[in-house]
């Protein structure tokens, strides 16, 4: 299997660290227990198309979301988390004093 | 025996070899097999199960009969197939199998059993008793059974792996793959062909034809000449491709070294990992057998195979030699050896209406019902319409026809198709993407054909590629249509054999079918068809037709069972090549490595790291006596303990507080500049991930560690956090455990070994940078042992200097170097955790960090750690232990109520640290205790099954050791 990195180019899947689905992306608020169960545990088993988190950890350490299909293998599409819309406008950690 | 004039090897270049103790002797370019059939050998080892004799089957890698162990040095590999292992001088070779000998098979007695030895009879006849199966059964029959053996030894030998990348990837060098490589070369595009064979041409050397009125060879050879100058064009010669995997990724073996006797720096095989944009795959047809009665022979071959022999190796197979076939294919053979002077005695032709048009007798309309010899072919029984007569002859050539070498586009689920006019299967267009499939292995067979196909092909995948060609002028060659009456199996008295490797006879198949095994997968279970090293290819669709006819299906009806990788066998040494040893992980090593190996001290695995386990000195004969010698001088005097593994991860950019308060429990941003401070960190399902200080080295730069076994966890974890959540921050940070190296100083006279080296007056938890000898350095007054500690560290070139002169300096001060086991007692002694106890089950609350969580802030893991089960009395939380009596703890015992019974259910927590403290006098211990926090005065029993310990201990405190921190902060 191969992985095409926005920064590297096409790449063996033996560079990269799976993570999980891309629902990780969204951090539940604190007191969000409903929230918090949803991030962390239901998860569709989807025969088909899927959105998963990727690192290119033996490469350029960019985390990845990667759109594939779970039954051709096919990978559709590879993108920075960083620049996937919405993921940091859905987020709302709150940080430090800064 | 050798026919003059004919074959492509080298006639100047004699080369002997033995077998089976006997010299023989071949030229350059044979393989074992064509030797020893030029020098008459017939019986080249006995069957799997029957121990029937049996002799070279074929002139390919699919050869399931002529399997024997190469001999050397150090190394016995077994089921070599003597049609591919090419000879040199001195090689060793010795069949399988049999004993005392190949001639006087003792288990060949089998052979007479055989009516009781059909399928499954194994599973029928050991049924009882039923524990005899495991120690006496299986033991004799796999010693009765079985192909080769190994040596028993590690294999020592030298592998290769290696990974190429192209364009255009060509497998399989005969007409259609030659075609598709030159139609690549010139359209400028990297190419790749890779054939198994040591020459290319496949078929066009075997069958021996012309190309626009001249000898095939000589248009290979041209046409080679031209690829081997073309500069995007690589050769790999004895490569078989294996394997077909998603993204146009493709494994391969090479042998590199297999062939040549000394081969000091060759490895012997080398696993390639292939990266293709488009392939063609031209891998070629395989021909198959026909089952009649003793079929199996030695000196009955593949028709195909005899034209090969004489060919390509100036060999013939036999002196008089006839042909059974069911198509016209199988009549180039009898004319090649007619025309090199060979006897063709008859051609069998099963079809009715065959041509008898040949230079020798045809008798159409008739099949071969039997044979005749010992060890080796002597006659044949043919029935025709007039009936039945015998020819004597020692060599019989069988066609039943064609089977395309579909296997590589069906290695990702993909199935072929039953082609009715060509009586075959044939591969599905893009069953594996970006693979396109020409020539014989699509169904071409002509000569012709596969040149125009391997051209056509080509161009389509150099379409995908953005190079729009034209097809380049395929030569002029052969073009007969291939006619063929499918024909399985002659039916009759007698065993028929369909795999040869296997034992596995039409009975068989017909036993599973009428014992209800009748899917083809069942079948090929329950009589063991295509498992052995060839994996069915000769024989797996006769199989599978004569089960469809049992069965009263169609072939495509029945299908076939699933094609895998790889295609040849693939040695395990080779794709685990480099993986051996000290090769199996990377070894890190410590600047101070040398100087605790020059003091004796052993070095034990923390990770990949390699840490000092104690430094032993004078009388002291086990490891207790260091250590405790070594807790005794920090706590007493001063040691020095190399600590460069702990994560470094250096953090910069003017929202870096912010980031570090995002994935910290606590706050950093307060934390003021020259300050350090310990900080947690959770996992985002709220447990502990790792912990660790924190230093701030100026207003927007942090210099944060981790744990040595979690450095690599952290960092990933700190990548996702910036990129997924605050990609828009500017902090920046990078990995800098490597550039430093770090030693730990402490005990009651840290302060005066620090003043020797350099003037720096540090609050506890405070940090500086200083200067000596001319070397920028940092120190750091942090402890990891309770006592008043300092953390100095210089770049990485200056770590076994620095190591060095710390220890001389300690040792003055009546101290000295301190190693992981003492370093593991003084960090028990006060308490302070190390991922045996934050090992991903615990969270803040257990180990009693609650309150480290702020609630001023959000932080990762937060959200999470709210959950009601993660906290509260029903929680396993971390206590310290004291056995009642003097008495020796384990880590991984588990904790119960004293009266309680010893069982799962009344298990109260397990122990994760222990230690013996020389302070204390005694063991001490860190465990997990139910609602232990509410326990601490108690008593808990303490048992270890597996090492037979039963202790009263009474719970504690963790920390044993200055509860005030007194010492700490000096």
């Amino acid at each position: 299997m191969r992985i095409t990195c926005p920064l590297c180019g096409p790449r063996d899947r033996r560079e990269f660290y799976y993570y999980g689905s891309e629902d990780y992306l969204t951090q539940p608020e604190v007191g969000d227990l409903d929230a918090v169960d949803a991030q962390l545990h239901l998860r569709d088993n989807v025969a088909g198309r899927v959105r998963d988190v990727w690192y290119h950890e033996a490469g350029c350490a960019s985390w990845l979301v990667v759109t594939r299909d779970t039954v051709s293998h096919a990978v559709e599409k590879v993108e920075l988390v960083a620049n996937v819309k919405g993921i940091l406008a859905k987020t709302k950690l709150k940080g430090g004093a800064a | 025996m050798r026919i003059d004039g004919k074959g492509l090897v080298d006639r100047s270049a004699p080369v002997r070899f033995t077998f089976d103790g006997v010299a023989y002797e071949g030229f350059r370019g044979d393989t074992v097999a064509s030797a020893l059939l030029a020098n008459g050998v017939r019986v080249v080892g006995r069957s799997f199960k029957y121990h029937r004799p049996r002799g070279v089957l074929t002139a390919g890698s699919e050869e399931p009969n002529a399997l024997v162990e190469v001999i050397e040095v150090g190394q016995q590999t077994p089921n070599v197939r003597a049609t591919v292992q090419e000879i040199f001088p001195g090689l060793e070779v010795k069949s399988q199998n049999r004993w005392p000998s190949l001639k006087y098979d003792v288990m060949a007695v089998n052979d007479m059993l055989s009516p009781f030895l059909s399928a499954g009879f194994y599973y029928k006849t050991f049924m009882w008793p039923r524990k005899f199966w495991e120690r006496v059964y299986e033991p004799i029959i796999r010693r009765a059974a079985g192909l080769g053996s190994l040596s028993g030894r590690h294999d020592e030998a030298d592998y290769e792996k290696a990974f190429a990348f192209c364009d255009l990837l060509v497998i399989g060098a005969g007409p259609a793959g030659l075609m598709a490589a030159v139609q690549g070369a010139r359209a400028g595009v990297d190419v790749i062909l890779a054939d198994e064979n040591p020459v290319m041409g496949g078929r066009l050397l075997a069958d021996g034809g012309e190309i626009d009125g001249r000898p095939a060879s000589v248009w290979v050879a041209e046409v080679l000449a031209e690829l081997e100058a073309a500069p995007n064009v690589r050769l790999m010669v004895r490569t078989s491709v294996t394997g077909a995997y998603d993204g146009g990724t493709f494994s391969a073996l090479e042998r590199v070294g297999l062939h040549v006797a000394a081969r000091a720096n060759l490895p012997r095989e080398c696993f390639w990992r292939i990266v293709a944009g488009q392939t063609v795959l031209a891998a070629g047809a395989l021909e198959r057998s026909i089952a009649f009665a003793d079929n199996d022979r030695p000196g009955v071959m593949m028709a195909s195979s005899l034209r090969a022999y004489v060919n390509r190796y100036g060999v013939s197979p036999g002196k008089r030699v006839t042909i059974f076939a069911n198509n016209d294919d199988a009549r180039l053979s009898a004319r090649a050896l007619m025309a090199a002077g060979v006897d063709v005695a008859a051609i069998v032709d099963t079809r009715a209406d065959a041509s008898t048009l040949e230079d020798c007798p045809v008798y159409a309309g008739a099949e071969v019902v039997g044979t005749k010899g010992r060890h080796g072919l002597s006659a044949i029984t043919v029935r025709h319409r007039g009936g039945e007569m015998q020819i004597e002859t020692d060599c019989l050539g069988v066609s039943g026809g064609w089977n395309p070498l579909v296997h590589l586009t069906c290695h990702m689920n993909g199935r072929p198709v039953w082609d009715a006019d060509l009586a075959a299967f044939v591969p599905v267009a893009g069953a594996v993407p970006g693979l396109h499939a020409a020539g014989a292995c699509a169904g071409v067979f002509s000569t012709q054909g596969c040149l125009a196909d391997g051209a056509r092909v080509a161009v389509l995948a150099l379409g995908v590629l953005g190079r729009a060609v034209r097809a380049v002028d395929a030569p002029v060659a052969e073009d007969a249509p291939y006619a063929v009456l499918p024909l399985w199996e002659v039916k009759g008295k007698g065993r028929a054999w369909l795999d040869f490797a296997n034992d596995v006879t039409t009975k068989d198949v017909r036993l599973a079918a009428q014992e209800n095994f009748a899917s083809v997968e069942h079948m090929k279970r329950y009589t063991t068809q295509g498992m052995a090293p060839d994996q069915g290819k000769n024989s797996n669709v006769g199989a599978l037709a004569v089960l469809a006819d049992a069965t009263g299906r169609s072939i495509a009806q029945t299908g076939t069972t699933t094609y895998r990788a790889p295609f040849s066998p693939v040695s395990i040494a080779a794709m685990g090549a480099g993986g051996r040893g000290a090769g199996f992980a990377p070894q890190r090593f410590m600047t101070s490595h040398g100087a605790s190996v020059d003091r004796r001290a052993p070095m034990v695995e923390a990770g990949l790291w390699y840490r000092p386990s104690y430094f032993p000195k004078g009388a002291e004969t086990t490891w207790r006596e260091a250590c405790d010698r070594e807790v005794v001088m920090v706590r007493e005097a001063v040691g020095v303990c190399d600590v460069s593994t702990l994560g470094k991860i250096d953090i910069q950019g003017a929202d870096a507080a912010r980031f570090l308060d995002l994935v910290y429990t606590n706050v950093f941003s307060t934390l003021p500049v020259g300050r350090v401070r310990y900080g947690l960190m959770l996992r985002a399902d709220g447990h502990v991930l790792d912990d660790g200080t924190t230093a701030r080295l100026g207003e927007n730069h942090y210099l944060m560690t981790t744990t040595t076994a979690a450095a690599g966890l952290v960092m990933r974890h700190l990548d996702f956090v910036q990129q997924a959540y605050c990609g828009d921050w500017d902090v920046r940070f990078v990995s800098v455990t490597e550039n430093w190296a770090q030693f730990a100083v402490a005990g009651p006279r840290a302060r005066a070994l620090l003043a020797s080296l350099v003037s720096v007056d540090l609050p506890f938890m405070g940090c500086s940078r200083v200067e000596f000898g001319g070397v920028g350095a940092r120190v750091f007054r942090i402890s990891f042992s309770g006592e008043e500690g300092y953390e100095i560290a210089v770049p990485s070139r200056y770590g076994e200097a620095l190591f060095r002169d710390l220890v001389a300096r300690a040792e003055t001060l009546g101290g000295g170097p301190y190693g992981m086991e003492a370093l593991n007692v003084l960090r028990i002694e006060k308490g302070f955790i190390t991922h045996a106890e934050i090992d991903g089950r615990t969270t803040a609350f257990d180990i009693g960090l609650a309150g480290m969580i702020s609630a001023r802030k959000d932080c990762i893991g937060k959200a999470a750690a709210g959950r009601s089960g993660l906290t509260g009395a029903a929680r396993l939380q971390m206590v310290g232990l004291r056995p009642v009596m003097q008495a020796a703890i384990t880590a991984g015992a588990h904790l119960f109520t004293p009266g309680d019974e010893v069982r799962r259910e009344n298990d109260q927590g397990y122990v994760t640290s222990v230690g013996y403290s020389p302070m204390m006098e005694g063991y001490l211990g860190l465990a997990f205790l139910r609602d232990g926090r509410a326990r601490i005065g108690e008593m808990v029993r303490l048992v270890d099954h597996l090492r037979d310990i039963d202790v009263l201990c009474e719970v504690c405190d963790p920390v044993f050791h200055d509860k005030e921190g007194v010492k700490l902060r000096g």
